[in-house]
């Protein structure tokens, strides 16, 4: 099947940018050096095309019961133009997707928009155009991934950057709160920007027409990046990856064990709750843990880890050479009693157990 | 992009180069495996001492987004390895060809060299 491709694929072509598979998306993966990338995100600005994530709108009377009932948090909660993270859970709550939710401003037709990962925004279209139908509630669901492209505009001056670039902003963007959002203008485009982003720095992100991007893209002058620097910094910033991090056929976990139980409220009626119900009750066995290696190496997805006598205890999900620590960092789920920071335990890095220590999650405080 | 491939220099078809001075040869990457693999982070050799050989594995090279094994393009014995590359393994990218070097070899067979890829060949292989 070919690969789907965002809206500025030759715009990043022409940049020079090598691009990857993900999540069925022909990606750029580095434009200039991952470091550079990454850098330039932990001191100045940096932009990311994450036109791979999915936009599904949902609108009508029960649009927040459909949304309420099939995410893990409390969807009644949000404003207009607030957002919220939440998990999709199957009745065993497991995790089959994490989103973020936005209660749309009220100039929008729709009432809400969520943000599936890459690739699932087909199989969340289903998955709520099945329940919706099943439950007999009265929403409108439509799946808008190809008619939205989405950036990221991220670091310490990205808010300045976007402000200066954006008039007509419902709300001034250096006042918009964390996980708040507003339609702004930018090079004559209606947005959606939010206070929201994915490497642990301050930021925004654009939802913007796919057939005006490139002119979106280009308001902004700051070091392009690819999907290398955001994987590098949003490790050191502790956030899963799904698929990677968790993997509903391969990896199989509960919001408990992936350390985002603050993403789960259990006064909400939703498909899971109760089985999660139950391991807030009894405590997961393993929990999803930072660590550093404490002799040379570097983590990789898929490396053993043990503990100090070399028995396997688990699996590293997430791991890198972290660019801002200059140390080697990953993440990985262990048995409870070795979740707690500091606790010796060993990655077996090609064979070879290297030392490393468990430690809390972010690795980087901003 | 056009990557720096010294005349004198035999290579690897995967990317190590080797530089023959009087009996030994200095051992490391080329330019274009350098660009491929991005920013390296972490170099893994042998001990001086050990033996290594032609077409074997010698070790290992980490970048941020990759793992790449390292061949031996000659057969001998391990005189001198780069220790400056545990600590800054970038040195890599900034000057594969110069202090970015790995290994130094005294070699079991000098005439082994003729068999590796000459700098043209190379060139002709990554275009």
């Amino acid at each position: 099947m070919a690969l789907r491709e965002p809206p500025l694929a030759e715009v990043h072509d022409a940049r020079g940018a090598t691009t990857t598979e993900f999540g069925g998306w022909d990606m750029p993966v580095e434009f200039d050096s991952i470091r550079t990338e990454h850098e330039s995100v932990r001191e100045s600005a940096g932009k990311f095309d994450v036109s791979h994530m999915g936009e599904i709108t949902v609108s009508g009377p029960d649009a927040a019961e459909l949304l309420g009932r099939l995410t893990t948090n409390d969807v009644s909660a949000l404003a207009h133009g607030k957002a919220q993270y939440a998990m999709i859970t199957d009745t065993e709550g497991t995790i089959l997707d994490d989103t973020v939710i936005y209660r749309l401003p009220e100039t929008h037709d729709a009432n809400f928009l969520f943000i599936p990962n890459a690739g699932h925004d087909e199989e969340m279209e289903d998955r709520w155009t099945a329940h919706r139908d099943e439950w007999g509630l009265d929403a409108t669901v439509e799946n808008r991934t190809d008619a939205y492209a989405m950036f990221a505009v991220q670091g310490p001056d990205a808010v300045d950057l976007v402000a200066s670039a954006a008039d007509d902003a419902d709300e001034p963007l250096a006042d918009l709160g964390r996980f708040s959002a507003t339609d702004a203008t930018v090079a004559d485009s209606d947005c959606l920007a939010a206070r929201t982003g994915y490497t642990g720095e301050d930021g925004l992100e654009l939802i913007v027409p796919w057939s005006e991007a490139e002119a979106v893209w280009e308001a902004f002058d700051c070091q392009p990046c690819g999907l290398g620097a955001r994987d590098t910094l949003r490790i050191e910033a502790g956030f899963l990856l799904s698929g990677q991090d968790f993997d509903h056929d391969e990896n199989p976990r509960n919001p408990f064990e992936a350390d985002v139980g603050f993403a789960v409220d259990l006064d909400t009626e939703f498909v899971g709750r109760d089985a999660l119900a139950r391991v807030a009750e009894s405590g997961p066995d393993e929990r999803f843990v930072g660590f550093e290696l404490e002799t040379r190496g570097v983590p990789r997805h898929g490396y053993e880890i043990t503990d100090s006598d070399g028995e396997t205890i688990g699996t590293v999900t997430s791991g890198t050479m972290s660019p801002t620590l200059s140390t080697p960092i990953g993440m990985g789920y262990v048995p409870t009693e070795y979740a707690e920071p500091g606790s010796e335990i060993a990655v077996r890095v090609r064979g070879e157990p290297k030392e490393a220590r468990t430690r809390a999650l972010p690795f980087l405080e901003r | 992009m056009s990557f720096e491939i010294p005349d004198e220099l035999r290579f690897l078809e995967s990317h190590e180069w080797v530089r023959k001075e009087d009996g030994t040869a200095r051992v490391g990457i080329s330019d274009f495996a350098q660009d491929e693999l991005g920013d390296i982070v972490f170099v893994e050799f042998p001990d001086e001492g050990d033996e290594i050989a032609h077409d074997e594995e010698f070790g290992v090279v980490e970048s941020i987004k990759a793992v790449s094994d390292l061949y031996s393009p000659v057969s001998g014995t391990v005189t001198a390895t780069n220790d400056a590359l545990l600590d800054a393994p970038e040195l890599v990218n900034d000057d594969p060809y110069g202090e970015g070097w790995m290994l130094e070899v005294d070699l079991d067979d000098p005439d082994e060299l003729d068999d590796l890829l000459d700098a043209e060949t190379y060139r002709d292989q990554i275009e």
